[in-house]
């Protein structure tokens, strides 16, 4: 188990490596400029080269990786317009059109899209395994096919459209706004509640499928017929021996829609003003901020590595037959 | 389609009419039998009664048992024998209260230890389940549940119908477990499924149906999924537990050599229905529906000149459409003897006047007769 850990983290370090180095070479390789987009409408020469100076665009591209990866183990320090600004490890570069160190922005970013994307999860899986379970108990009913039906129609509608739809419509929920959790919960969880619920309500849609499949499998196998013939209820056959199967498919799809979503839940990041990772992303897009463009990048990679590698394991608390190794 | 007209269908008809008459000699035949037994004053623990089990399709409804009979006494065991398809799996499901109510019609009777099962409510067939009555299924690897551990599901099986701790639960497992013949019982317990081997898998699967006393123990072709040592091991083990609790078992197979074994009445179905019944000594020596006959010439002969296998040409019978009057006759080789009597008028379960202890569903007027000049001669 460890030795396989080990084994998994090795590459799972060596695709995030790999796919850094080709985003830099995307990035900074292609026929853009960079230094001149930062400098924007009343450059001069001087400025222009600081600018690329403090970028290392001077440098070639292979001791700008390796910067980059000093950067981000050990910090580093730019010099910009005889200014020293020291960036600490994890260095993931400096921001000009910010003016802020890309890991400040990153670090205020990431916990919005986390708490959007954790509660926006807990509000699916929870309304779409039960209503899946229902689904699947009750299946070939008209509520069977209601519910299907419901499900097919939200699904069918761009989510953009229903982020939008609830930011313009639902006005009866509580102004959308991110508030750390820390200072005080209560807000944290009201200001998010409109995000959680567009979030949720789109993806309970697709879970409610998947769990009413993955159940209505289950429900066919030996070992509930098994179960029914104890003597236990209905209920504890459905819920401890029918559910407790049909839930490992649904945490395949969950830990890959897991990491989809963390890597930027731009819409309803966007629709509901909420400072979080897409939007950030999204800006340095427009802008060109590349330090900012390569942390999403990278954060993007980690992610579903670690979301893969996170599934795997999982695997073996959820299914007793599965051995890593 | 409506309830009356299904009683109206023509393969239905003379069934359904004669049917209640028939079933008088066999009850008579059966408590004149137990009067001349040892067990005689005890009424039969299970007794079914004119069971027919329906699922009702969209292609119309599908008709797995028809008027099906018996009786089983505690300490017996009776062999239901048929292929796939004959109702001997869907008829012990209702015994055991296992067909969902929402897709099933069950009409008729079944009584265990006295209680009747069919309209049972739901908390009722709870406490039945697994109670009175429990079953073994087959392919224990797929039976077992694979993600909770061997003693977990003895420990549910016994809590169900106990009010104990788990602690008092699981030393009842460990108990079973050892009776079974599971050896270090204690630590295998938190062992899962997949870690058994597929016998011990079985005699799991047998602790936790015995973990509540039942007093009707119902195996579902519980040697199938087994290589044949293993096979051997399991049915001595069920003899054994039969002998200790003294249970009724019914033990479903299509395995005439298992039959052999371990049967006291064999009771042959086809198509739904009953077609022969008795002590299997008669059924197995003497037998006297062509289906029956068409069994015991399809067992391959081990020893001796390697020969061909001796199907039954064609195939079971839909059970949504059933042959008109025998449901046999269209795989039956004497059905062109009897001058059409088998396409037309479905015969009836009786038993010959030499022998009252055994029913068969021929129209063959001295079945025995045949089975003896043309059947045993050409068995292995």
């Amino acid at each position: 188990m460890l030795i396989y850990l080990l084994r998994r983290i090795a590459s799972a370090v060596s695709v995030i490596v790999v796919t850094l180095v080709a985003s830099f070479g995307l990035f900074f390789v292609a026929p853009t400029d960079p230094a001149g987009v930062i400098c924007g409408q009343r450059c001069t020469p001087e400025r222009y080269a600081d600018i690329s100076a403090s970028l290392n665009l001077d440098e070639p591209v292979v001791q700008q990786v390796g910067e980059y990866l000093k950067g981000l183990v050990a910090g580093r320090t730019y010099h910009s317009g005889g200014l020293t600004i020291d960036c600490d490890a994890p260095c993931l570069g400096y921001s000009y059109t910010l003016g802020q160190p890309v890991t400040k922005l990153i670090g205020q970013a990431l916990p919005v899209t986390v708490s959007i994307v954790l509660g926006g999860a807990v509000v699916y899986l929870a309304v779409g395994i039960l209503a899946g379970v229902v689904a699947a108990r009750r299946r070939g009913t008209y509520l069977d096919r209601i519910m299907v039906g419901t499900s097919l129609g939200i699904n069918a509608v761009p989510y953009f459209v229903l982020a939008l739809l609830v930011a313009l419509y639902a006005t009866f929920l509580p102004h959308a706004g991110y508030h750390p959790l820390l200072e005080n919960p209560l807000t944290w969880a009201v200001g998010l509640l409109a995000a959680w619920l567009t979030l949720g309500v789109a993806n309970a849609a697709a879970y409610t499928r998947y769990a009413r499949a993955s159940m209505i499998e289950t429900l066919g196998e030996d070992y509930i017929r098994t179960a029914r013939a104890k003597g236990i209820s209905e209920r504890r056959v459905v819920y401890r021996h029918g559910l407790r199967a049909a839930v490992t498919p649904i945490a395949t799809i969950f830990g890959l829609d897991l990491a989809f979503q963390l890597t930027g839940a731009i819409f309803t990041e966007a629709m509901f003003g909420l400072p979080g990772l897409g939007v950030l992303t999204l800006r340095a897009f427009n802008q060109y901020d590349l330090p900012v463009l390569m942390a999403g990048v990278l954060i993007g990679s980690v992610v579903l590595v670690a979301m893969n590698l996170l599934v795997d394991i999982l695997y073996t608390i959820l299914d007793p037959r599965v051995r890593l190794g | 389609m409506t309830e009356p007209q299904l009683l109206e269908t023509p393969d239905r008809e003379p069934g359904g009419t004669s049917e209640p008459g028939v079933r008088k000699p066999q009850t008579v035949a059966r408590t004149r039998r137990r009067g001349g037994d040892d067990r005689s004053a005890e009424t039969p623990y299970l007794q079914v009664r004119d069971l027919t089990v329906t699922f009702p399709t969209a292609d119309g409804p599908v008709r797995a048992v028809q008027g099906l009979s018996y009786t089983l006494s505690l300490g017996r065991t009776l062999a239901v024998v048929g292929e796939s398809g004959s109702g001997k799996s869907v008829s012990s499901m209702a015994i055991m209260g296992l067909h969902d109510p929402s897709s099933t019609r069950i009409t008729g009777s079944i009584s265990v230890g006295g209680q009747e099962i069919v309209g049972m409510s739901p908390a009722q067939l709870r406490r039945h389940r697994g109670g009175t009555a429990a079953m073994i299924f087959q392919d224990p690897p797929s039976s077992l549940h694979p993600y909770f551990t061997v003693g977990d599901q003895i420990v549910e099986a016994y809590r169900a119908h106990h009010k104990v701790s788990k602690r008092v639960a699981r030393d009842r497992a460990v108990d079973l477990l050892g009776r079974v013949g599971i050896p270090n019982p204690r630590r295998r317990l938190d062992d899962h499924p997949h870690q058994f081997s597929g016998g011990m898998r079985q005699r799991a699967m047998i602790a936790m149906a015995l973990v509540n006393d039942p007093k009707l123990l119902i195996a579902d072709e519980p040697t199938t999924a087994l290589d044949v040592t293993v096979q051997a091991q399991i049915l001595d083990l069920i003899m054994d537990l039969q002998q200790d609790f003294g249970s009724a078992v019914l033990f479903i197979t299509h395995d005439l050599g298992v039959v052999a074994e371990i049967a006291d009445d064999v009771l042959v179905m086809y198509g739904g229905r009953a077609v022969e019944h008795g002590r299997v000594e008669a059924i197995l020596g003497r037998p006297q529906h062509p289906y029956t006959w068409g069994l015991l010439e399809s067992i391959p002969a081990v020893s001796g000149e390697p020969t061909r296998l001796h199907p039954i040409p064609g195939l079971p019978p839909s059970l949504l459409a059933l042959p008109t009057g025998c449901s046999f006759h269209p795989r039956c080789e004497f059905a062109g003897r009897l001058d059409g009597a088998c396409t037309r008028e479905l015969p009836d379960l009786i038993s010959r006047a030499a022998d009252t202890t055994r029913t068969s569903r021929c129209h063959l007027p001295d079945p025995e007769q045949v089975f003896q000049t043309e059947i045993l001669p050409r068995l292995p």
